[in-house]
């Protein structure tokens, strides 16, 4: 409700006062106060409006009491309905996440300021108390203040850096949201649905930054399967297995056209490598019928971008589809050094040792899988996986 | 906006350090003149510090009492070989400047409280 309305109040605050800290503070103080009202009297006409005045009266409360800000108040008072100003959040977000704040901070700053979540809101997202989110906010707007972070735009010299940071922060988001979902309606706020919409929103005001139309198709392609990633039983079924009619072809076909898009200005990253490669998946009828090759290929591309391990698993996984168990089972095992403490390095050795009828490794493997996944759905499902392979004919 | 740039070496960075020739150390030299230069008009102060050997420390016990002490307050492997003062617009500027010092190492960038 307060998604479209929080982030421009905020920003709109923050350039009327220049002060980061306070603007956050009223802000975050009028969306308590909204709800608890509207709770009570039913959502008024306009809420936007409702909105930007009580806040608006709220900071004149709050800066008559400082001798300082005098001008500011005058400014306030005499200027009640202004204009809806350009759209601040793009500031406002490279803001929240500059990169001299910790990334728990920029999160959970960038969900506060930008998305218009309560402290309690983001305590339940990420399953921490309420009084340590409000003192990590509480900490990194004083840096802000303090250190006096800018509240700007960066300059294209800097811009390719900051907003790989910035997409990093809202992929992080996505993940944590997205990764922790379980099949039941979860009370808390869809974390991934808010970093989707962060993503399209930055995509909307940076429309000539392929990285961030890149980001949008990834989440939106993972978004479009999320329905098929769990069965009736509400147990948690991987890309082989899932009913792919239950896949949301629209929502697909919109971000292969996001991909085109970015591929049009020439300049390839991470992200739409990413997206190409989970729209490789999402257009397949199987799979068997992926084009595995052209999934390899991209892997290529993506370890030369950036090159990390986890990368390489995936990669083998390609390789295995398109050269066989034995060859994807070498570059697996190479990984060993780096990835042992890692369950889905287990897993994937497991089902390539299965495929090779090496059976008791493969166990072996699973069961050191299942020893490491500290999420319940994916150590049922691992689980299962144990019980069938037993009772599978080899 | 003032910041205090905090030029600093641990480790690694101390034995490179050390491992320098003599004209190594004359063209770090150059490149830290050249830095200082490049940005003179925003930097206010500063200075390069004597070696950490050279350091005596004062520490105050709970009753107010002193007790002087050789050496620094540093652990023996981190050393702050010197400072900058600047002003400038907003961390962003001092933070590219720390990103371009020469010796590398690790740089603090701290703002200074304004006093009045």
């Amino acid at each position: 409700m307060f998604r479209e309305e929080a982030g421009r109040l905020t920003g709109s605050l923050v350039r009327l006062l220049g002060d980061f800290d306070v603007a956050e503070e009223i802000v975050q103080d009028t969306l308590l106060a909204a709800l608890e009202r509207w709770r009570r009297d039913g959502i008024p006409a306009r809420p936007g409006a409702w909105l930007s005045t009580a806040a608006r009266r709220r900071a004149i409360d709050r800066l008559r009491r400082n001798a300082s800000y005098r001008q500011k108040v005058a400014m306030l008072e005499t200027d009640p309905a202004p204009a809806p100003g350009p759209d601040d959040r793009l500031q406002l977000i490279f803001t929240c996440c500059h990169p001299s704040l910790s990334a728990e901070a920029q999160v959970a700053l960038t969900l506060r300021a930008v998305c218009g979540f309560t402290t309690a809101e983001i305590a339940a997202a990420f399953l921490a108390s309420e009084a340590a989110i409000a003192q990590r906010i509480a900490r990194a707007r004083r840096k802000i203040v303090q250190a006096r972070i800018p509240y700007r735009v960066p300059s294209d010299g800097e811009m390719a850096e900051r907003l790989g940071q910035v997409l990093a922060v809202l992929y992080l988001m996505f993940n944590e949201g997205y990764l922790s979902g379980t099949a039941g309606a979860p009370a808390r706020r869809d974390l991934a649905e808010d970093a989707a919409w962060l993503a399209a929103l930055l995509a909307r005001l940076l429309p000539a930054e392929p990285e961030a139309l890149g980001l949008l198709a990834l989440m939106q392609l993972h978004m479009a399967r999320a329905a098929a990633r769990f069965d009736a039983r509400g147990d948690l079924v991987l890309l082989p297995d899932q009913d792919r009619s239950r896949w949301d072809r629209g929502a697909i076909a919109s971000a292969v056209r996001l991909i085109e898009r970015a591929g049009a200005l020439r300049r390839p990253g991470p992200y739409q490598v990413q997206a190409a490669i989970a729209a490789c998946h999402a257009e397949a009828s199987s799979w068997a019928e992926t084009d595995w090759l052209q999934i390899l290929v991209l892997y290529d591309l993506l370890l030369q971008m950036t090159p990390s391990p986890v990368i390489r698993l995936n990669r083998a996984v390609a390789v295995g589809r398109v050269a066989g168990p034995e060859a994807a089972l070498a570059e697996v095992d190479a990984l060993g050094g780096e990835l042992n403490g890692y369950h889905l390095f287990h897993a994937t050795r497991g089902e390539l040792l299965f495929e090779l009828g090496r059976l008791e490794q493969s166990r072996a493997a699973e069961l050191r899988a299942i020893a490491l996944t500290a999420n319940g759905a994916e150590r049922a499902l691992l689980e299962r996986r144990l019980g069938r392979d037993a009772a599978r004919p080899t | 906006m003032k910041y205090v740039l905090l030029f600093c070496a641990e480790g690694a960075d101390i034995a490179r350090f050390e491992k320098m020739t003599q004209e190594q150390v004359a063209e770090q030299y150059a490149k830290v003149g050249a830095w200082f230069s490049e940005n003179q008009a925003r930097i206010t102060g500063g200075n390069q510090l004597g070696p950490p050997e050279a350091a005596t420390t004062v520490r105050f016990d709970g009753s107010g009492q002193s007790l002087v002490t050789d050496g620094p307050f540093l652990e023996a492997n981190e050393v702050i070989g010197g400072y900058a003062e600047i002003d400038v617009a907003d961390l962003d500027e001092a933070l590219q400047m720390a990103r371009t010092w020469p010796p590398m190492g690790t740089v603090e960038v701290r703002p200074v409280r304004e006093m009045g």
